[in-house]
């Protein structure tokens, strides 16, 4: 633990958690569970990413935690409430840009504290706050599709951001991404966070990025989705701490790079799935 | 391909195109390899117009026909829009919905409109509101089919994405399925105007006294071929120019259309 991380008040009631979710999709012959038993918590102020392979039902537990799905059996508690269905309390984000084309990027921003029914003015200054944070200042006229793909994910990030939920879901957002724009939205996330004290839950299959990103890094097994095991790097405190990429070559950040690889490569047999180390 | 515009070399050949045909139709009355009551000279079209437009035909002005047949057309054309656009969103949009209106539309679309036109006629008379009739339920069933899809095709995560920032399944209605589906919505409404169009002239050529469609089939009846041949060919100027209207109602409505 580094000293940023001591010396923030970390309040210790969970902010989600989840216990013993199951899920089957049910389809005309057969039936496939995608998790099996997924139970954990997570803390305000917390980045929890979750590595998985493909197919292992991360962006499952995604839409089950965002209310989009319902689970087969267990709960999804925020708070002391159960999980019944999408709100603006859980931002999501999701690996496809899905941004309105019919607004333009101010809109697309301001639409959540429109539909809530914001006065005009604090409309507009909320959503210039987060345009300022997300870095899109002077491109707020731009049409989603006059813009790249970094640039829409960054519409897409403030879009949720100007709830400000209780806790961010992302689906692999920045998978569709060149690695360059790829880092540079990481380290805009890593910004968000710690400037936010926001909650975030990304679902990667990116060993990477989630020590890149994560304060906790959640292992899920291959299909059915079962929680391997879990690590709490700090790696993105030193990414904050003027470090800045040359982390990623530390011994320690190699170490356990390399730990969780054989753990995923372990479960499944093969590496077809993942980045070759 | 979508925003595509023309290059000079094809608008060269599109209107090169043009002028063959014209040309062959001028050599053909010019060195009479036809018979001028099947095809027509040029020129007697052209005075055939002259005439019509100064003296107009049969009691009426040509502007009277045009604007009869026109004014059928989007008198039913704007009723149709205005009901098959809601109930074919909302069908996409609730199932049960849906359950109620599809299997009528998809009975009555594949039929052709004159089969049930005589019994619009028999209840309505052979005034406008047969017609009218007529050319609702054509355009209807065209708009209702594309606003359904149009909904279907949506992007789940468009949606999911609106409940996820606090819209309510309304306000989603009305902000994001509406909008999204504008473009489709469109091209249904530009398929129903060509439907249309072209059953009214069935429409006028089985029972009216004015119109395009009846000026062509009545000037048939007398061998007036010269007036035929205006008539379709003033038909066709004006479906295109129809078209283009609404393509530039799409152009200004939706102009993220294929930029997505």
């Amino acid at each position: 633990m580094t000293k940023t991380m001591d010396t923030q008040n970390r309040e210790e009631k969970p902010v989600l958690s989840l216990r013993g979710v199951n899920f089957r999709y049910t389809g005309k012959k057969s039936s496939v569970t995608a998790l099996r038993d997924i139970s954990f918590s997570v803390k305000k102020g917390e980045f929890l990413c979750v590595l998985g392979p493909s197919g292992c039902g991360k962006s499952t537990l995604l839409r089950i935690i965002a209310g989009l799905l319902r689970p087969t059996s267990g709960e999804v508690l925020m708070g002391n409430l159960p999980v019944e269905g999408p709100s603006w309390h859980r931002g999501v984000v999701f690996q496809a840009p899905t941004l309105y084309a019919w607004l333009n990027v101010r809109d697309n921003i301001a639409f959540g504290l429109k539909m809530r029914k914001f006065p005009q003015k604090k409309i507009r200054a909320i959503t210039d706050q987060f345009i300022d944070l997300v870095g899109l200042k002077g491109f707020e006229t731009q049409k989603p599709y006059e813009l790249s793909g970094g640039m829409k994910q960054r519409v897409s990030l403030a879009r949720a951001l100007v709830n400000q939920p209780d806790i961010f879901l992302m689906d692999e957002p920045f998978g569709a991404l060149d690695a360059l724009t790829r880092q540079n939205m990481q380290a805009l996330v890593r910004k968000i966070w710690d400037k936010t004290g926001n909650t975030f839950l990304l679902i990667t299959h990116d060993v990477d990025e989630s020590l890149a990103l994560g304060t906790r890094v959640m292992v899920l097994s291959k299909s059915p989705g079962r929680i391997l095991s879990e690590f709490y790097p700090d790696f993105t405190r030193r990414f904050l701490n003027g470090s800045g990429e040359k982390v990623r070559y530390l011994p320690e950040y190699i170490e356990l790079r390399e730990k969780i690889l054989k753990e995923i490569i372990g479960q499944s047999g093969t590496a077809e799935d993942l980045p070759a180390p | 391909m979508p925003g595509h515009r023309k290059t000079m070399a094809e608008k060269l050949l599109t209107v090169g195109a043009v002028a063959v045909i014209l040309a062959l139709w001028a050599a053909a009355a010019a060195f009479g390899w036809a018979d001028p009551k099947l095809i027509p000279s040029p020129q007697s079209v052209w005075e055939a117009f002259l005439d019509i437009l100064q003296n107009g035909y049969k009691n009426h002005t040509l502007l009277q026909h045009i604007g009869a047949s026109l004014g059928r057309l989007l008198a039913a054309f704007l009723l149709a829009a205005a009901a098959a656009v809601p109930l074919g969103l909302a069908s996409g949009y609730n199932s049960k919905i849906r359950a109620v209106l599809e299997p009528i539309v998809e009975f009555y679309r594949p039929l052709p409109p004159l089969a049930y036109y005589t019994i619009l006629v028999l209840w309505l008379g052979i005034g406008n509101p047969s017609k009218i009739a007529l050319l609702f339920l054509a355009c209807f069933a065209p708009v209702y089919v594309s606003c359904v899809s149009a909904v279907l095709g949506i992007n789940r995560d468009f949606l999911n994405c609106a409940y996820a920032v606090g819209a309510s399944r309304r306000q989603a209605f009305f902000h994001v399925v509406f909008p999204a589906c504008l473009p489709g919505v469109l091209t249904g409404l530009r398929t129903a105007l060509g439907v249309g169009y072209t059953t009214l002239v069935s429409a006028e050529m089985v029972a009216a006294t004015s119109g395009l469609g009846w000026m062509v089939l009545d000037a048939s009846r007398m061998l007036r071929s010269d007036i035929v041949f205006l008539g379709i060919i003033i038909m066709g100027i004006t479906g295109i120019l129809m078209d283009r209207c609404l393509r530039l109602l799409e152009r200004w409505l939706v102009p993220w259309k294929g930029k997505e």
